[in-house]
């Protein structure tokens, strides 16, 4: 919408949205559920005004990785659906949901938020693997944050499954009480630069029209563990000062979401 | 076997549904018959109008129509013209000497006159079997959009946006003095001062919201009101005094007069929107 | 030892809980939603909208096309690796023959309508699950068809008829056989039948009859959700009715 493209930046020099909001309000209402599905270990639900996305938690027990013989791990993918937009193809995942699912990851395994120790089974022989998939329902704007939230309130939820002693074959039917040792609650918060200013919560449209962004992932002593600089301007180093702290005010803004759950 | 209406007037309505038992009852739009039984084609709100059963749907692609004034984007240059998106599955030609008045040398650069992502308020001047669709911007009140903001609605609320004869555009041109242009296509330009642009993009989404339902024309004049308080009628005609003097307040250049759509809608006045969504149908089918 | 009692408690023709809604996906051009027992699907139909490659396109009238895919951590059991398999291009077709018959798309040529169902759970039923909350979206959508499509999974166990098996009972230790029904809601005629299991012809048309009654409560549920979708419509009824009548 290139007469929309002209407007947003601005717009933003007055400080104001297209769809009236202040530049730095996330859209309502902002909903955290979890334990949506019984067939994942750990589940949440996640809505940002009209952006929707489900995550999930499978584990399995697999051999600890030579380097880490005491350790499990994690990987995180995010998937954003043809359902999710129009904008969405089948098939493999594009260059937006890859980065999504590297800067999430990167967020909660450089805080050291889960203790991988504790995943650890049987030394050198097995460890539970955690895998976090998140997928787009509907994308109105703003996926990365809904994902970053999401997945840390799907591992919050997740519960570990029962296996044979014997054999360690898990069963995925049973529930234990043993929660996944999730330590700390980092969240991925991107600020975009639109029009010399900054705004939080972009819808799609203005998605398409800024000047860079900043994903900032934080956990609750506001500790750094991730940063992506994206969108084709430079940014100085006052931007970058300026857009952490909105980043690190914004994620302790969407934890009460998710601790209020 | 005798014959009965099985729903109620302005009942909403599923595919498949049973309007009617019985022969005495007709199929109308959107309903066919089976045996016995006249069944709705699509999700809608049921219209008893004697013995003709019909139903208004409520929601769908826009089906394009010739004479429809519609707001299209450009998605491609072509040799002698653009490719333009109309919001339906089909997009339409714009042939340059359907968009310009002036003279337009052979090989000339179209991206200076339209450019990719371009918006423009179009007639559709022809409509093929397989929906090939032609439009024309030279006519007045037509052009290429260059500032303000651009919405979609749902096609099936045009009429509403619209109100009768007018009203309701005409009621929130003059609240927020906004130039305000609504394609059948749900496409919707409002331009004017940014604060005004967004009160009546509330209004518009108001109105999208309570569409389905009586009453909407007083409750947007009171929200307009509780906001910009009272505008008398004078400030701008609107469409329900003058319905052929509709000049907005927003459009004092000359050359454009706005809206020929909200005339087209003056000149056949309705009863209410769901009528005005029945009569164009029933043009459609002449 | 026959299958006198269900294993959930169920009475043999009783459908597991469901919930229906429509319009759940606002970017879509029509959405659905359809929850049987712990079994839930998201459907979103996009279009009808320019169909390519061109060679797919048909000049007669538009096409539609399923997507239907299973989020990784919906199944029982480990992570279902994302991506397009055999099962899940299998029965998108064969939803595509279930929805083709009610829909009409002639209004549209060498266009496609794009239903894409996702599930973040699954416990049997899922296709059926699927082809009921695709058939709500495609209404919201309003894509003119000429009845809705419902749908259930039959089944037998152990002799007993049974609508809406769990995946306990399809794994049920005895002979067992499930069957995937959807029904065109007004003439009952059949759009979708596979049959995994061993059963009689006998008990076969048996429980194609008491598929009849099993859609007929899915289908309540899809008018419901699509009726709830326009709240306050209609509450003008009288007035209105006085004036047409005029």
């Amino acid at each position: 919408m290139i007469v929309n493209n002209k407007a947003i930046p601005s717009l933003a020099k007055k400080d104001m949205r297209l769809d009236g909001r202040g530049m730095l309000e996330y859209r309502g209402p902002i909903s955290v559920e979890t334990g949506i599905t019984v067939t994942a270990e750990g589940s949440s639900r996640v809505q940002i005004g009209d952006t929707i996305v489900i995550a999930g938690v499978k584990m399995s027990l697999e051999k600890p990785y030579p380097d880490t013989p005491e350790e499990g791990g994690i990987m995180i993918n995010a998937e954003l659906t043809p359902m999710s937009s129009s904008q969405y193809e089948s098939g493999p995942p594009r260059m937006k949901a890859i980065e999504i699912s590297r800067v999430v990851d990167r967020t909660i395994r450089e805080a050291k938020a889960i203790d991988f120790k504790k995943l650890c089974v049987k030394k050198n022989e097995l460890a539970w693997f955690v895998s976090v998939d998140v997928v787009s329902i509907n994308d109105a704007g703003n996926v990365f944050d809904a994902a970053s939230l999401a997945v840390l309130a799907a591992l919050n939820n997740a519960s570990l499954r029962d296996f044979d002693p014997e054999t360690f074959a898990v069963d995925y039917k049973s529930t234990t009480k043993k929660k996944l040792p999730l330590t700390k609650a980092p969240i991925a918060v991107t600020v975009y630069k639109v029009g010399g200013k900054f705004l939080v919560d972009p819808t799609t449209e203005e998605e398409n029209s800024y000047e860079a962004r900043l994903t900032v992932g934080s956990d609750a002593k506001q500790i750094i563990s991730a940063l992506q600089k994206g969108g084709s301007e430079p940014i100085t180093i006052d931007d970058v000062s300026a857009m952490v702290d909105i980043a690190l005010e914004k994620a302790s803004f969407l934890r009460k979401a998710y601790q209020k759950k | 076997m005798s014959s009965e209406i099985t729903v109620e007037h302005r009942a909403v309505v599923i595919p498949g549904q049973v309007l009617a038992q019985g022969m005495d009852y007709l199929p109308g739009e959107e309903t066919y018959r089976e045996g016995e039984q006249i069944r709705s084609k699509v999700l809608g709100l049921a219209n008893v109008n004697g013995r003709v059963m019909k139903v208004t749907p409520l929601s769908g692609p826009y089906i394009p129509k010739v004479d429809d004034v519609i707001i299209a984007q450009v998605s491609d240059i072509l040799m002698s013209g653009w490719r333009v998106q109309t919001g339906t599955p089909y997009s339409a030609m714009l042939n340059v000497r359907d968009a310009t008045q002036r003279f337009v040398r052979k090989g000339e650069d179209l991206s200076r006159i339209l450019e990719i992502g371009d918006y423009v308020v179009g007639k559709i001047t022809n409509v093929t079997s397989q929906n090939l669709i032609d439009i024309t911007m030279k006519e007045p009140g037509l052009f290429k959009i260059n500032s303000g903001r651009v919405i979609q609605v749902a096609p099936q609320k045009v009429p509403r946006m619209i109100g009768k004869r007018g009203s309701m555009i005409g009621l929130i041109k003059r609240y927020t003095g906004c130039k305000m242009v609504v394609g059948q296509n749900g496409t919707i330009l409002i331009d004017g001062n940014a604060e005004r642009e967004e009160l009546a993009q509330k209004a518009i989404r108001m109105i999208e919201e309570f569409a389905h339902q009586s009453g909407l024309t007083e409750r947007i004049e009171d929200f307009l009101k509780s906001v910009v308080g009272e505008v008398p009628e004078t400030a701008a005609p609107s469409g329900d005094r003058r319905p052929r003097d509709n000049r907005s307040r927003g459009s004092d250049d000359s050359s454009k007069p706005s809206k020929p759509f909200v005339q087209r809608n003056a000149d056949t006045p309705t009863e209410n929107t769901d009528k005005a969504v029945d009569e164009k149908g029933s043009e459609e089918k002449k | 030892m026959a299958y006198t009692k269900r294993l959930d408690g169920r009475k043999f023709d009783e459908l597991r809980p469901m919930v229906a809604k429509a319009g759940n996906i606002p970017n879509a051009d029509g959405s659905g939603y359809f929850k049987v027992g712990k079994t839930e699907a998201y459907a979103a139909v996009y279009g009808p909208r320019e169909l390519h490659p061109r060679f797919l396109q048909n000049p007669k009238t538009g096409i539609i096309r399923c997507h239907y895919n299973m989020m990784p951590f919906s199944g029982t059991g480990t992570r279902i690796r994302p991506g397009t398999k055999r099962r899940s291009q299998e029965i998108s077709m064969v939803m595509e023959l279930s929805l083709s018959p009610v829909v009409d798309l002639s209004q549209f040529p060498n266009s496609v309508v794009d239903v894409f169902v996702e599930f973040p759970s699954t416990d049997a039923g899922s296709r059926c699950a699927a082809i009921s909350a695709a058939c709500i979206a495609l209404a919201d959508a309003g894509i003119r068809m000429k009845d809705m499509v419902t749908s259930v999974a039959m089944g037998q166990v152990d002799g007993a008829i049974c609508a809406d098996l769990t995946y306990n009972e399809e794994a049920y230790d005895a002979i067992v056989s499930d069957i995937p029904v959807a029904m065109i809601n007004g003439s009952k005629e059949i759009t979708l039948l596979q049959m995994d299991g061993e059963i009689t012809k006998a008990d076969l048309i048996k429980s194609l009859e008491a598929a009849k009654d099993a859609c007929g409560k899915v289908h309540k549920l899809q008018q419901d959700a699509l009726e709830a979708r326009f709240p306050g419509a209609g509450t003008d009824k009288k007035v209105d009715a006085k004036e047409v009548s005029q």
